[in-house]
């Protein structure tokens, strides 16, 4: 039907609260094509909640609503718990910020990857068996034998987020949401892990939204960026433009960096104004996109 | 001011015994701020909770202004001298505690009288006002927190603090004040830190001299001119740095 | 005065309070608002304030002389002279309710008195001390918890001698363990926290971080399991009474009226239902005020 893999239109996600009803995401709009989307944003920006919407996770009482949430042109708002159960894991997938609280620590690593896959697959034994080890050596680990019969507990934080992502994978996804899939790995760890998911995305030709509160490593990472602000999207960007930001908020996030390449006397404070909370988005500076 | 040497911590008995650190050795100046950077599992929080006797199982010297301090007792006036601002901002302050509580509670334990105008002054040097004395922690944001939990930790008035990741739990602009924070109480009161991080750049900000650790041993002690040169001697320091700037696309 | 009302009400939830008084009465308004929007916890504490102001107004509430035996009028059904009825030595049922409920009353605060406040202290000390402390108070806790609650109070009635003080000591010193386990529990979740390091740091003695930084925690869950398990105290306290180890005639009491109508059971029904009754909807009322209380001390509530 389009270009987009997903197409998202005023979406709003509320919760209510003791004072009314408290709005996370306040009418978010924007495109997915097969490219690497970065969401920036600092904690309570909305941007997990705004992943958390495509993906239909948002729980009762929260209520979501949108002129459009569409996954190459079908809908996906309000999709009955057993549709959306087959889109999710099998069209879009997620990886999570820690992969402790996203393994079952009970069931063997193996296991878990077959089980993904065969929840959308239909394949002997011995066949999702063969899927599940090459699926754990494209995530580049060394020996998939061993890490096959191993249990959550027996692999390391990096090694456990490679499986979570061999996991996610395994049914061929069209597209993937990474909630802050590196910030709870070690710096060294965290390269790797990215390598590796840049390269799957790249491959297969599929579509990442990649969403983080590290904004130098989201503009290194991805092709476009979208800054998000108290709920709403104050910024877009071409990663590679993020120094020529123009809204104040990322300005300020930029400037409030502590720096390892030059000497800073004192970091500068982001002044919050109220004025964006309902400002217009900005568009790409021109020549950017 | 700080002077640790061959110091060896663990956990449990062997054979399941963990030694979280090696051999590590390092000196701090009066006024200087010291900084500690690795890993997770690296040890460099352990070493922290060794000075301050929150872990006995530890072995080697640790002197604080030269005092030999050992096992987990410390004295009156190693509380009066050292003081530590934790991590997480939502797990240091007790739930059922206000800001007055809390700064009372240590000053009275201190053995201050004035605790009323002290109470006062310190809220205002960490930056916020007396609107704040009376709230309770679930009134407060995760910086406000980490202010309260500064005041606390101020409140002895302390020469030698210990900070243990204290923005790693914060947003970036949050940090940036906080780290504002303690650079000014540093300049003013002329205090001395050994500040743990898992962030180059915070500590090459806040710090002027670096120790990277790796495994529970000091890999190498750096400038933080060094740092930022990138002139590191240990390969280990070089990729840490190398991926500490970013992510370079393959 | 519609005014005043929303000054005081902003006053109490202002979220920045300028007293310690403000910030305490802010704190109980908090809990106060979330505790009243459950309205069968407000049923559970209506219930008990009745059950309270009964027992203080009792020789003016009871229609008649709970002890004024009439053997004429004996095994009378309820009838507009005797609303509840009459029991076999012909007393008024409803006066001896009434009066019971002191009894009842006296039972359940004592015991929900000491008990909690033993085990509080064990099972915190325990689980901050560790150690051969830990082992010592545990291993003491699992004795008592080894045998059924209601069989060793019987053995330490039999033992100390049949009457009411004795049936309450006996219920609060088999009623401890299951707070001690449930205080150590706590206690172990808190004391590796942050903020205890925080005050040892400050130089605050042992005593100190267990008084006024554990108990104020574990006080809370504490409350909701006691509020929880005060129709079990009622019950039991019943079932001694029952037993005829508790109250001792002609004192009026809950369980032992019950007692006295199981033989006439099948043809005065109103006997010992009437009794049966009162013990059923307290214990209700407890179960319910606790389902409240939960509510609003859970520690894990967070900021919502």
């Amino acid at each position: 039907m389009s270009d987009h893999l997903i197409s998202v239109r005023n979406l709003r996600v509320s919760f209510p609260t003791r004072s009314g009803r408290f709005e996370a995401v306040r009418g978010v709009s924007f495109d997915l094509g097969r490219e690497r989307l970065g969401v920036v944003g600092e904690s309570g920006s909305g941007k997990s909640m705004t992943g958390r919407a495509i993906l239909g996770l948002v729980r009762p009482p929260g209520q979501v609503t949108a002129d459009r949430l569409e996954l190459d042109g079908d809908n996906l708002l309000n999709l009955p718990e057993r549709r959306m159960r087959r889109i999710r894991g099998g069209r879009i997938s997620m990886v999570m910020q820690d992969p402790k609280f996203s393994l079952n620590p009970v069931m063997t690593v193996g296991r878990q990857i077959i089980e993904a896959w065969r929840q959308h697959n239909r394949a002997s034994r011995a066949e999702a068996r063969q899927k599940a080890l090459e699926m754990l050596a494209a995530v580049q680990i060394r020996d998939p034998e061993r890490v096959f019969d191993a249990y959550p507990h027996e692999v390391s934080g990096g090694m456990g987020q490679r499986i979570m992502i061999a996991m996610m994978l395994a049914p061929d996804p069209e597209v993937l949401i990474a909630d802050e899939p590196t910030s709870a790995l070690d710096v060294s760890v965290r390269t790797e892990v990215l390598h590796i998911m840049d390269r799957l995305v790249r491959d297969r030709g599929m579509g990442l939204i990649f969403i983080s509160h590290d904004l130098n490593l989201v503009s290194q990472f991805c092709d476009r960026v979208l800054i998000m602000y108290a709920g709403r999207i104050v910024e877009e960007l071409a990663a590679r433009d993020l120094h020529r930001a123009r809204h104040p908020y990322t300005q300020g996030l930029l400037n409030s960096l502590p720096r390892l390449d030059q000497r800073v006397e004192r970091l500068a404070v982001l002044q919050r104004q109220d004025s964006w909370r309902e400002a217009e988005i900005l568009p790409p500076p021109p020549g950017g996109l | 001011m700080l002077h640790v040497g061959n110091l060896d911590v663990w956990f449990g008995l062997p054979p399941a015994q963990l030694v979280a650190v090696k051999g590590a050795s390092f000196d701090v100046a009066r006024g200087e701020s010291f900084g500690l950077v690795g890993e997770s599992g690296s040890g460099k929080s352990t070493i922290l909770r060794a000075i301050t006797g929150l872990i006995d199982t530890w072995s080697g010297d640790i002197r604080v202004a030269g005092e030999a301090v050992t096992g987990s007792r410390r004295d009156r006036t190693f509380h009066k001298r050292v003081q530590m601002v934790f991590q997480d901002p939502y797990a240091s302050l007790h739930p059922r505690h206000s800001v007055d509580r809390v700064l009372s509670e240590t000053l009275h334990l201190q053995g201050m009288t004035d605790i009323d105008s002290r109470i006062t002054r310190l809220l205002e040097q960490v930056g916020l006002g007396r609107g704040f004395r009376f709230r309770y922690p679930h009134q407060l944001s995760g910086g406000q927190r980490q202010r309260v939990a500064i005041a606390r930790a101020l409140a002895a008035e302390p020469e030698l603090l210990l900070l243990d990741e204290p923005t790693s739990a914060l947003d970036v602009s949050v940090q940036a004040e906080i780290l504002n924070l303690l650079a000014d109480l540093r300049r003013e009161r002329g205090l001395t830190y050994v500040m743990v991080s898992h962030d180059l750049a915070v500590v090459g900000h806040m710090c002027d001299r670096l120790a990277v650790m790796r495994g529970g041993e000091l890999v190498e002690i750096m400038s933080a001119d060094q740092l930022r040169a990138h002139q590191a001697q240990a390969d280990y320091t070089s990729d840490l740095i190398g991926a500490s700037i970013g992510y370079e696309r393959a | 005065m519609n005014q005043t009302a929303t000054n005081w009400r902003d006053w109490l939830l202002s979220d920045a309070p300028e007293t310690r008084r403000q910030a305490k009465l802010g704190a109980i308004y908090q809990g106060w608002r979330i505790f009243s929007r459950n309205r069968l916890a407000m049923l559970g504490l209506v219930i008990l304030i009745l059950l309270l102001v009964t027992a203080a107004f009792a020789p003016w509430l009871s229609p008649q002389n709970p002890y004024a035996q009439n053997l004429a009028n004996r095994l009378m059904p309820p009838s507009a002279e005797h609303w509840l009825g009459t029991d076999s030595l012909g007393r008024d049922i409803l006066s001896r309710i009434i009066w019971g409920s002191r009894t009842t009353l006296f039972i359940v605060g004592t015991v929900a008195l000491v008990a909690p406040v033993i085990g509080l202290f064990v099972g915190t000390v325990a689980g901050f001390a560790g150690g051969w402390v830990d082992n010592i108070l545990m291993r003491l806790t699992d004795i008592f918890l080894a045998f059924p609650k209601l069989i060793l109070a019987v053995a330490f009635v039999a033992a100390l001698g049949p009457g009411i003080g004795n049936a309450v000591l006996a219920l609060a010193i088999t009623s401890w363990p299951p707070y001690a386990r449930l205080a150590r529990a706590e206690t172990l979740t808190i004391r590796k926290a942050d903020f205890i390091a925080a005050a040892r740091l400050q130089g605050a003695s042992r005593w100190r971080l267990l008084i006024g930084h554990i108990w104020p925690l574990c006080i809370s869950s504490m409350i909701v399991r006691v509020a929880l398990d005060m129709a079990g105290i009622i019950l039991s306290a019943a079932g001694l009474g029952f037993l005829g180890l508790g109250a001792q005639p002609p004192l009026a009491e809950w369980g032992a009226m019950i007692s006295d109508g199981r033989t006439y059971i099948l043809d005065f029904w109103w006997v010992a239902a009437m009794p049966g009754l009162a013990i059923f909807i307290v214990s209700l009322a407890f179960n319910l005020l606790g389902d409240g209380l939960r509510d609003v001390l859970d520690p894990k509530r967070g900021s919502e």
